[in-house]
């Protein structure tokens, strides 16, 4: 985790300014299997290394991001409006 | 007491002389000293008593390292124990008294401790003290407790005030020695934005009691050259008495400065201290090299210090160490120390040097023993003779001051906060900061560079290499020829301890861990370098083992055979030197802890007498009292009593309001709610049940369609920001497909209930259109025009008392006008305002749920809501999930509701519910009571349940256990309505 | 070596020269009937209990570092259990009588310390609550009082109970909640599991789990190939990244928490206390420094350090709660690895992988936990059933819909 947190829209931003949901994961179509609904909603890679997020400019521009960020040595990767990594405008 | 203050030099000012007290007695100093300094001059030995074994101990350092002379400053809420005197600059009026002594700090009982030292060795508590067995808390640990500790904080509040603010700069250099100040100065007149930062009152470090000639230049006076130059440069902040303590992720930096910490008067307008966070591209550690002490027997008697101490208080505060010194070095740096001292006329007797050769350039009076070592240190409490071993022969040599060194150790602290491990040098003889960790260039000592000259070339090189990484041209500064420069270079052998003394040999002094300490942790399976430091507490007193831990890593790796890199270090973490609460805290305690919330209604409510309640940030009114009422039972009673009769005002503007536009609103809402939301028609409110994803119930409040495409939600208020997100998140991150803006309104609207069979007469007066039943039914939910077209707002048909009911939105500025207005209007009506607590009786008598029956493990189903759940729906947040099996089960807690069998039995909150003649086990428990209140209407104490299979237990006699207050009360489960269970009041 | 009064006498007069290691430092067996990877307090405590409750001592502890060197060695050392759910209660319950006799069973002073865990509460929502969870603790037998303002001011008069922004009205008790010296917990259990003949085996990293027909039949480690007849993880923060080896996904994630400790005070305050009106907790060590945290950082984390922003909220928090604290120095701050669960309780079960057992999930309350953990994971593998007090720690809870949430926060680890 960084200090400071690269938001695409507003730039390096202080870590207070987020909220922090987990991983981000691809939500399972509706009418998927009750399996892969356990796997979304109970089950973590929980890696060491490279995890990407959803991470929330919630004092900022509120737009939810996808962080991709190192667990051990806490250096942010990448950082993307999750509309815009959806391939939407939203 | 004689005076130790030399008649002439040092950057002290002897025309401003300041009285201070120590342990009560008045003494003097003058401006420019330091606490230890002026103590020292005043021929004060004994300053502090070690933890353990209350050995008498005199200042070892002149810096943040020491570990001995700790004292408490201040008196009342300023009281700050544990202060270094090394660090503490003098000012008038200082008041300092030693710690852990008693009765005083020259007569310490506890000192006995020492007599029983051969029991009290590492780790002793773990094998003793547990017999018999209820004599560990009863006896041993109260008298540990008490015995244990260093100073005695005070439990009055701080009076004074702390800052926080954010910095950003190309260059932060950490340390303004001479490393430092030349990479400032290399990147200042570059143009960079540079942050120097050192945590003494004048920039310079060593320089400050350095002798040599810098470019024709004193090194103090070339020191302060550099420091107004920097001063002057628009684009550098010199920042002294800051103390960077931190390496954080992201490249920032914690630091504190103590901004008046040196103050006999504060300023209230000045924080005492401020907390800075520094975000820096690139920073130069120029923290310095730390002095090792040398490991010989009664080493820590007040007299013995550290030989760069000894030349800093020589040099900077002009103050003797004593009347004839020894000087006991492994390097060359002790030669520097006797020339110092000769040249200000103080006797050295002796150097004593472990190596074959050195000092060579030494051309003093002082008889020199090479290939010689003390063994032992003599005296109580002050330093009278040490044993000097030379080959086979040890003499005796009476001095009342030995000076030591033995290596020095690149402070690398600061470098390894972020997960990087310091790596062993045996060429330099100590660790080294970690090589290309990310954004840190050490420079100088720092990195174990040797000499003025170097430091200052190594300084400049480094700090115009970094800045040019961005963008900056910059010129390595040349400072001219450096006369007097002596290169003290690593030993020629590594001393970890000195064999074949007697007396105690002292690795960590705050802690009094002893040589021996280490062998006997190493002997019983302690040996792994943090197992050790916890096993002998090494390490782990204030000054977080600056001076001890390379010596005790030696000492490890001499015990096990393995080389001090093998062994490796403990893990360096924040802070490099302790940070108060104060300056963490900043501005934010007391009532400022949190900011505070207050509706547009506030000041309505206030006039009107309310009493107002914390709800997480919002000020709530929680009822109105009256006189003559004699307590908020009786406001609240009559509050309920008026709105079921006549009419009530609530403020509950406090709600979350979420605006939900665009083509796919509609699709959005059936999405994020369990229930349905297509068909909601325009104009018209629907009670909305949110889940989470894993099926439980998040969150409830009413959606109204104002539109096609435009509705309102709200949401509670604990929840109002938490659905916000949530919202978000769905809008965002799971449907970026569906056409859909949201806007939070909440501070937008005013929002108040106005419920009671009178309240459509008293909203009609002021409203313009028709609310009557036939044009505005129950959950009608449209715009209306007030006062004739004057202001326009939005008027709900929806109930939480189960009256006719109605809320009303106003623009947020034009709320508490309107509520005014409303008073007035219907003060013939009986209308009067009613708060939480009167709003809280109203719906449970209802059976309405909050966020006491939404406990987070609730379902729909749980609360009577399972028929609401539309599973004929494609797709809603929860819907997968909430059909697993454990969710269905029969037997799962249900909403019920519970009166006592007697009318004038009570129960409260809380309390659980067993079966009637059931043993009060857990095993029997059945459910708990999750709302209750004394309802007017009913006559009696009701409360709402969770309770398994509850909703088909109605009628069951039942005993709400209240263990914890003694109050076991007879009750009856029942329906959970207790108030117009057919709503007609409702569609009235 | 057993200790005693005399053993110390002893040792104390000749020198300390006769003191025995602790316990062994053995080369791996090539086959142990139960390796247990982790050699922290709950894989300690449940090798301890494998041979001194279950008579199974041929049993090897691999820790990859030092034993000790994750969160029993780096945690705030607060026992209490003081749990809501009939399913969490009486286990924490267990725990805490096994801390009563632990000192006189392991014959190590780990200075179990009674002192009292108060948390205090600021409004009527918090005093219910309370009321609730102190009645499930009474139910079980198990102490707990509802102090209201003054009764917690008569024991804690220097808190702000007036001009703070959330005035304290007071506070739900258990007594025999306290501090336990965390390191010696570690060093107890591995002494005692040595005295009994299981080897505990630091600077082993196990780096892979061998399967044969579906069952698990030992681990490749950096020392070597080990067998075992069952394989039990207790690798707490670590777990997700064991399991991994047998392709076993965990409802975890790892989680950084920070806590800190000041400078060495005179006694400044006798038991725990917790603030209700934000993230703080502070016990006073026998040392004499405050011991104190507050929440988790918030964010997935194998680094074992933490961030300033958290740093700042729990002073804030500190201060708000003791307003004498803002001239206390703060010493030393670290950060350990949680294994936040999915609904923050945890999970003792066996895999659905033959010969793998499941100790995991403690989120921030493992060390409490210690005993009990080591004693029913023990139990689970000495006798194939879960032990009573656990039996709700399964690993298809959260499958079937059988959560045991606490908090009542759903599925999102950073909310428990």
């Amino acid at each position: 985790m960084a200090s400071l947190v690269p938001c695409p829209h507003c730039g390096s931003r202080p870590k207070e300014e987020f909220t922090i949901k987990g991983a981000a994961l691809a939500r399972p179509a509706p009418d998927a299997d009750p399996d892969s609904w356990f796997h979304y909603v109970y089950l973590r890679e929980n890696p060491r290394g490279a995890y990407e997020e959803y991470w929330h400019h919630t004092a900022g521009c509120r737009r939810w991001l996808i962080v991709c960020r190192d667990t051990v040595t806490h250096q942010v990767n990448t950082s993307q409006d999750a509309a815009a990594a959806k391939g939407q405008a939203a | 007491m004689t005076s130790y203050r030399l008649p002439q030099g040092g950057l002290i000012d002897r025309g401003h002389p300041l009285s201070f007290t120590f342990d009560g007695k008045a003494l003097q100093g003058v401006q420019g000293d330091s606490l230890a300094s002026a103590l020292l001059a005043n021929g004060r030995r004994l300053v502090g008593r070690s933890f353990k074994y209350h050995r008498p101990r005199g200042i070892l350092t002149s810096g943040a390292a020491e570990p001995n002379a700790l004292m408490t400053i201040g008196s009342s809420g300023r009281t700050e124990p544990n202060t270094r005197a090394t660090m503490q600059e003098l000012y008038a009026g200082l008041e300092a008294r030693s710690q852990n002594r008693w009765p005083s700090l020259a007569f310490d009982i506890g000192a006995l401790n020492s007599l029983a030292s051969p029991f009290l060795g590492a780790g002793f508590y773990y094998k003793t003290f547990m017999w018999p067995a209820p004599f560990w808390e009863k006896v041993y640990e109260p008298f540990i407790r008490k015995a244990a500790g260093l100073g005695r904080a005070t439990h009055e509040a701080d009076p004074d005030s702390y800052d926080k603010c954010w910095a950003h700069c190309d260059l932060l250099v950490v340390g303004s020695g001479p490393a430092g100040l030349a990479a400032a100065l290399t990147a200042g007149r570059a143009g960079a934005r540079v942050i120097v930062a050192d945590e003494h009152a004048m920039a310079g470090g060593s320089l400050l009691s350095e002798t040599a000639i810098i470019g024709g230049t004193p090194a103090s006076a070339f020191a302060e050259a550099c420091a107004t130059e920097l001063r002057s440069l628009p684009n550098v902040t010199l920042l002294t008495r800051t103390t960077v303590f931190g390496w954080y992720d992201g490249n920032v930096f914690g630091a504190v400065e103590r901004v008046q910490r040196h103050i006999a008067t504060l300023s209230p307008s000045r924080p005492v201290e401020r907390l800075w966070r520094i975000v820096a591209k690139g920073t130069i550690l120029a923290t310095g090299a730390e002095e090792r002490p040398l490991v010989f027997g009664g080493n820590d008697i007040p007299g013995v210090m550290m030989a760069g101490a000894m030349r800093t208080y020589l040099n900077r505060y002009a103050v003797a160490p004593g009347r004839t010194t020894a000087i006991f070095t492994a390097n060359d740096s002790g030669y520097q120390l006797a020339a110092d001292l000769e040249a200000r006329g103080v006797r050295v007797s002796a150097i004593v040097d472990p190596r074959a050769a050195g000092g060579a350039t030494y051309a003093g009076k002082a008889r020199v023993l090479r290939d010689a070592v003390v063994t032992d240190a003599h005296g109580g409490r002050s330093l009278a003779a040490i044993d000097i071993r030379s080959g086979s022969r040890t003499d005796r040599l009476k001095v009342d001051a030995l000076a030591m060194s033995g290596g020095f150790s690149p402070v690398v602290h600061l470098a390894c906060h972020r997960g990087g491990r310091p790596v062993w040098s045996d060429e330099k003889a100590g660790f080294l900061p970690p090589a290309n960790f990310g954004g840190l260039t050490p420079a100088g000592a720092a990195r174990g560079i040797d000499g003025l000259a170097a430091c200052l070339d190594d300084g400049a090189r480094r700090g115009a290499n970094l800045v040019a990484t961005f963008g900056f041209t910059a010129t390595p500064v040349a400072f001219g020829t450096v006369e007097g420069d002596v290169p003290v270079s690593a030993p020629a052998k590594t001393l970890w301890s000195i064999p074949g003394g007697k007396g105690k040999a002292f690795v960590d002094y705050q802690n009094d861990v002893h040589r021996k300490d280490l062998d006997l942790a190493v002997k019983e399976g302690y040996g792994h370098v943090e197992l050790a430091k916890r096993y002998t507490t090494g390490g782990m007193a204030t000054d977080q083992g600056k001076l001890s831990n390379v010596n005790a890593i030696g000492l490890l790796a001499e015990a096990r055979g393995l080389s001090p890199g093998a062994v490796g270090t403990t893990t360096f973490r924040p802070f490099y030197t302790p940070v108060s609460f104060g300056a963490l805290a900043g501005a934010h305690h007391g009532e400022h802890f949190q900011p505070v919330r207050r509706s547009p209604l506030h000041g309505w409510a206030a006039r009107h007498g309310a009493v107002f309640v914390e709800t997480g940030l919002w000020y709530r009114s929680a009822w109105f009292p009256r006189t003559g009422e004699k307590d908020w039972r009786e406001s609240v009673a009559r509050e309920v009593v008026n709105v079921r009769r006549n009419a009530g005002l609530c403020d509950v503007s406090m709600l979350g309001k979420i605006e939900i536009c665009g083509p796919d609103a509609a699709e959005f809402l059936n999405r994020v709610y369990c229930n349905a939301f297509l068909k909601l028609p325009i104009g018209k409110a629907r009670y909305g049940l949110m889940l989470r994803e894993d099926g439980m119930i998040y969150d409830d409040g009413t959606t109204s369609r104002l539109e096609e495409n435009r509705f309102l939600m709200t949401t509670t208020t604990a929840y109002a920001a938490g659905a916000m997100n949530h919202l978000e998140f769905c809008a965002q991150a799971l449907w970026p497909d569906l056409d859909v803006r949201l806007a939070s309104v909440t501070d937008q609207w005013a929002q108040m209930a106005i419920a009671g069979p009178k309240s459509r007469k008293i909203l009609q007066a002021i409203i313009d259109e028709d609310i009557g039943d036939a044009a505005f039914p129950y959950l009608a939910a449209h715009e209306v025009s007030l006062f004739g077209g004057a202001l326009h707002g939005r008027l709900f048909r929806i109930s939480f008392s189960g009256e006719l009911a109605y809320e009303l939105a106003i623009p947020a500025a034009y709320g508490d006008s309107v509520a005014e207005a409303l008073m007035a209007t219907g003060r013939t009506e009986g209308l009067m305002p009613y708060g939480v607590e009167a709003l809280s009786v109203l719906r449970i008598e209802k059976g309405h749920v909050t966020h006491n029956e939404i406990n987070g493990t609730v379902v729909p189903a749980d609360l009577g809501f399972g028929k609401m759940v539309s599973l004929a729906k494609p797709d809603f947040i929860g819907k997968a999930m909430l059909q697993r099996e454990g969710l269905a089960a029969p037997d799962r807690p249900r909403l019920v509701g519970v009166v006592p069998l007697d009318p004038a039995d009570t129960f409260r909150t809380g309390a659980h519910i067993l079966a009637k003649n059931a043993a009060a086990t857990l095993e029997n428990d059945q459910g708990y009571v999750t709302s209750s209140a004394h309802s007017p209407h009913v006559g009696s104490t009701i409360g709402l349940a969770l309770v398994k299979r509850g909703d088909e237990r109605h009628g069951e006699e039942v005993v709400v256990w209240n263990g914890l207050n003694g109050e076991f009360t007879s009750a009856r489960l029942c329906p959970p309505v207790f108030f117009d269970p057919s709503n007609e009041k409702l569609h009235a | 070596m057993r200790y005693s009064v005399f053993s110390l006498l002893w040792n104390g007069l000749r020198g300390n020269r006769d003191w025995t290691p602790a316990w062994r430092q053995p080369e791996p067996k090539p086959h142990y009937d139960v390796v247990i990877v982790g050699g922290g307090g709950h894989g300690l405590a449940t090798a301890y209990y494998l041979a001194k409750e279950f008579g199974i001592a041929n049993v090897a502890v691999l820790e990859k570092n030092y034993i000790g060197s994750g969160n029993v060695g780096r945690n705030t050392t607060i026992i209490r259990s003081n749990y809501l759910l009939p399913a969490n209660n009486p286990f924490y319950e267990l725990s805490m009588k096994l801390w009563e006799g632990l000192e006189q069973d392991f014959n190590f002073n780990a200075m179990v310390s009674q002192r009292g865990v108060l948390n205090l509460y600021h409004s009527d929502a918090q005093r219910d609550a309370f009321t609730r969870r102190g009645n499930a603790m009474r139910l079980h037998g198990v102490d707990a009082e509802l102090l209201d303002r003054e009764a917690v001011r008569r024991m804690v008069p220097f808190l702000d109970f007036d001009n703070a922004r959330f005035p304290i009205k007071g506070g739900l008790l258990q007594r025999r909640g306290g501090t336990v010296r965390h390191d010696a917990v570690a060093w107890g259990y591995a002494r005692g599991a040595d005295s009994r003949g299981i080897d505990i085996i630091q600077g082993c990293e196990v780096t892979g789990i061998r399967r044969e027909n579906g069952r698990v039949t030992g681990v490749e480690t950096s020392r070597g190939f080990i067998g075992c007849g069952k394989l039990a993880l207790a690798a707490a923060g670590n777990s997700s990244e064991v399991a991994r080896m047998a392709d076993l996904k965990l409802p975890l994630e790892s989680h950084v928490l920070q806590a800190f400790v000041s400078e060495g005070l005179k006694p400044f305050i006798d038991g725990v206390v917790t603030f209700g009106a934000g993230h703080f907790y502070v016990s006073q060590s026998d040392k004499g420094g405050l011991v104190f945290g507050g929440d988790i950082d918030g964010y997935n984390s194998y680094a074992q350090r933490g961030n300033l922003a958290t740093v700042e909220h729990v002073a804030e928090a500190g201060k708000a709660m003791i307003p004498a604290l803002s001239r206390v120095r703060v010493l030393r701050a670290w950060g350990g690895i949680m294994d936040m669960s999915m609904d923050g309780s945890p999970i003792i079960d066996r895999t659905h992988i033959d010969n793998l057992y499941l100790n995991a999930g403690w989120c921030y309350g493992g060390f409490k936990a210690t005993p009990a953990s080591g004693f029913c994971f023990a139990h689970l593998l000495a006798r194939g059933t879960p032990h009573e007090k656990a039996a709700a720690f399964r690993l298809d809870r959260f499958r079937r819909g059988h959560l045991l949430d606490e908090k009542g926060q759903g599925a999102q680890p950073n909310l428990h």
